[in-house]
């Protein structure tokens, strides 16, 4: 037997170099599934097994969804949710819209100042301002206290527009000319030339977006001051590091709250779910698109 | 590479339209390519915005800059800033974990995505590898928040490692609160979240390699060892360097976010960093002139690991991040 991989000419594998190998494998995926293992286990766990467990549980013998409950039926939480999908949409949408804009904007060679506009996004991968400078900005322009800060500052990456740009510029020539020769204009080649053929680069680099904009934590605690506005991670910071758990949902009569370990880890599991939605999209494009976008610049 | 090539050339003078171009007037041009400055607009207007009037803004660094008092009220105090940051010991602790950071960080966690990708090559069966490569490139994805929660849940005080050997009779140690192993696992969380996505350039480097040097060297005897020290090695070091560079470069940022989430735990002594520094120093403790020289001297010395990393990377004859 050959494996699809391996060439002829190596002969075949020593047997204990093949067990070794498949254990290393196998200890370095274990190493990386255990934790959500743990996370996901615990938080369908009853307060029973987690009491008997200490704290943890590896499989959950009875599944209860007590943790998720509670979650979605407390305010804050529900809310922070509403505002994390709200803020990951609203700017992973403007952030495209510039990144894909620019991008084509300086896809040609020899239009008007291109080369300065191009230098001028380019410089930024050199070098940055500090957080104070930045953050000081945001205030004089009274973004203090907005969603606007957590969408704007950071929206437009010269390192995105690159890839873009280097995609487009892949296109053949002769699309764009005989789309000239039709009479079609900048924006018309935009929308019917340029935005069909790239979607795949567009979909990476927003997945890209969309990843960070929801794992985002330092923005919300930089610019927000009140609670209320807090997005996701930085409220399960504050319930799970920080164990400041409020049972929201105690004033029901009758209820009995699920243990707060598994409310915690039921929190971790949600901030994860959306990642783990969104991973096989990244996956199938991300290795090749990219690599080949960047490198081709 | 991906600098040096997406540079403007200097001369891509054989465009066609790039001669035409030269030739219309002003005016045409501007007419013609109006709706592609459009477009640039938001982009350059937000780049403008939030990086280049900032940086401009970081001359308060010489100021004792009053929030009430704003840039124009607020008074000029020449170094004063830059001498009460180099008199204050908390910079030069600030300074020194992140030179230990970034030491530990170069030594444990570098060679891993090398070592994992020589062996993820070596997987012949494409369903084990695709297995392994969707698992180890998953964690890259998650938030610090969750990672830290992970650790606390496994090696916490009260996590299943602690439960474990307390059940079996051992004595327990707090990993996540412990100043004197922090960079360590600082480290080692590094590892876990980034080691698998970083295997992914290094697989493309290998991947380039001419699968023929290694059947002739098979060939002349070279057993797996041998192919692997004089085939795949020297196959991806300018790969190596280059990341080594990006890496250098980047010596004085060490995972703001994941060390400013554990910095209570452990305490300043051990956990600050110089960005955990201008944090606490301007926006919670108001020092704004300080935090913003220390922020501005960070970014200035940084400019110049990279320069000088080049510089090493061309000395050994190897193409850089940019060309000479």
């Amino acid at each position: 037997m050959s494996l699809p991989g391996r060439p002829v000419w190596l002969g075949k594998p020593k047997p204990v170099a093949v067990a070794l190998k498949a254990l290393a494998l196998v200890l370095i995926s274990a190493v990386v599934i255990f934790p959500f293992l743990t996370v996901v286990s615990t938080s369908l766990a009853t307060k029973q097994q987690i009491d008997e467990n200490g704290g943890y549980v590896l499989w959950p013998t009875k599944i209860s969804f007590e943790a998720y409950y509670q979650i979605f039926n407390g305010t804050q939480v529900a809310r922070s949710i509403v505002i994390s999908v709200g803020v990951t949409l609203v700017g992973t949408a403007f952030s495209l819209f510039c990144t894909v804009l620019a991008a084509y904007g300086l896809s040609r060679r020899g239009s008007l100042f291109q080369r300065g506009l191009l230098s001028f996004v380019l410089l930024t991968l050199l070098f940055g301002p500090g957080m104070i400078p930045v953050y000081l900005m945001v205030k004089q322009l009274g973004m203090l206290n907005t969603y606007w800060s957590l969408i704007i500052p950071g929206a437009v990456s010269a390192f995105n527009i690159v890839i873009v740009r280097g995609f487009i510029q892949g296109i053949p020539k002769e699309l764009f000319d005989a789309a000239r020769i039709d009479g079609a204009g900048e924006w018309r080649i935009l929308w019917s030339i340029v935005l069909p053929l790239s979607r795949a680069v567009i979909a990476v680099v927003g997945l890209f977006l969309a990843v960070g904009y929801w794992n985002n934590y330092f923005g919300p605690l930089l610019y927000l001051n009140d609670t209320q506005m807090w997005p996701l991670q930085l409220v399960m910071r504050t319930f799970v590091l920080q164990n400041n758990v409020t049972s929201t949902a105690a004033s029901i009569p009758g209820y009995v709250a699920p243990p707060t370990q598994s409310v915690q880890m039921a929190l971790v599991a949600i901030a994860t779910i959306p990642i783990l939605c969104v991973y096989p999209f990244l996956t199938k494009h991300m290795s090749k698109g990219m690599l080949t976008g960047a490198i081709k610049g | 590479m991906t600098l040096k090539q997406a540079l403007p050339r200097v001369a891509p003078q054989s465009d066609e339209t790039r001669q035409t171009s030269q030739k219309a007037p002003f005016l045409a041009r501007l007419w013609r390519d109006a709706p592609l400055l459009v477009m640039v607009a938001p982009a350059a207007i937000v780049l403008l915005l939030f990086t280049y009037v900032p940086l401009l803004g970081s001359v308060i660094a010489w100021m004792d800059y009053v929030p009430f008092l704003g840039f124009t009220g607020s008074d000029w105090v020449g170094w004063d800033n830059f001498t009460a940051l180099f008199s204050d010991p908390s910079f030069w602790t600030a300074v020194w974990n992140t030179v230990q950071i970034t030491f530990l960080q170069l030594v444990l966690f570098f060679p891993v995505p090398i070592l994992l990708a020589v062996l993820l090559n070596t997987v012949a069966l494409p369903v084990a590898k695709k297995f392994v490569q969707s698992v180890i490139y998953l964690p890259h994805f998650l938030s610090w928040v969750i990672i830290v929660a992970l650790f606390q849940q496994v090696l916490g005080g009260a996590g299943i490692v602690n439960r474990f050997l307390i059940t079996h009779g051992l004595s327990p140690f707090d990993v996540m609160s412990n100043p004197d192993t922090f960079k360590l696992l600082l480290t080692t969380q590094a590892i876990w979240k980034d080691a698998g996505w970083g295997t992914i350039i290094f697989l493309a480097a290998i991947a380039a390699i001419d699968p023929g040097l290694y059947e002739s060297a098979t060939m002349d005897g070279a057993g797996a060892w041998g192919r692997f020290w004089h085939i795949t090695l020297p196959g991806m070091r300018p790969i190596i360097v280059l990341m080594l560079i990006l890496r250098l470069g980047d010596s004085l940022t060490v995972g703001f976010e994941q060390i400013l989430l554990q910095r209570d735990a452990v305490g300043p002594g051990a956990a600050e960093v110089l960005d955990t520094f201008v944090y606490y120093n301007g926006v919670v403790d108001g020092n704004w002139g300080t935090a913003t020289a220390a922020g501005l001297l960070k970014g200035v010395v940084s400019l110049f690991l990279v320069l000088a990393a080049n510089k090493l990377a061309h000395r050994f004859g190897e193409e850089g991040v940019y060309k000479r």
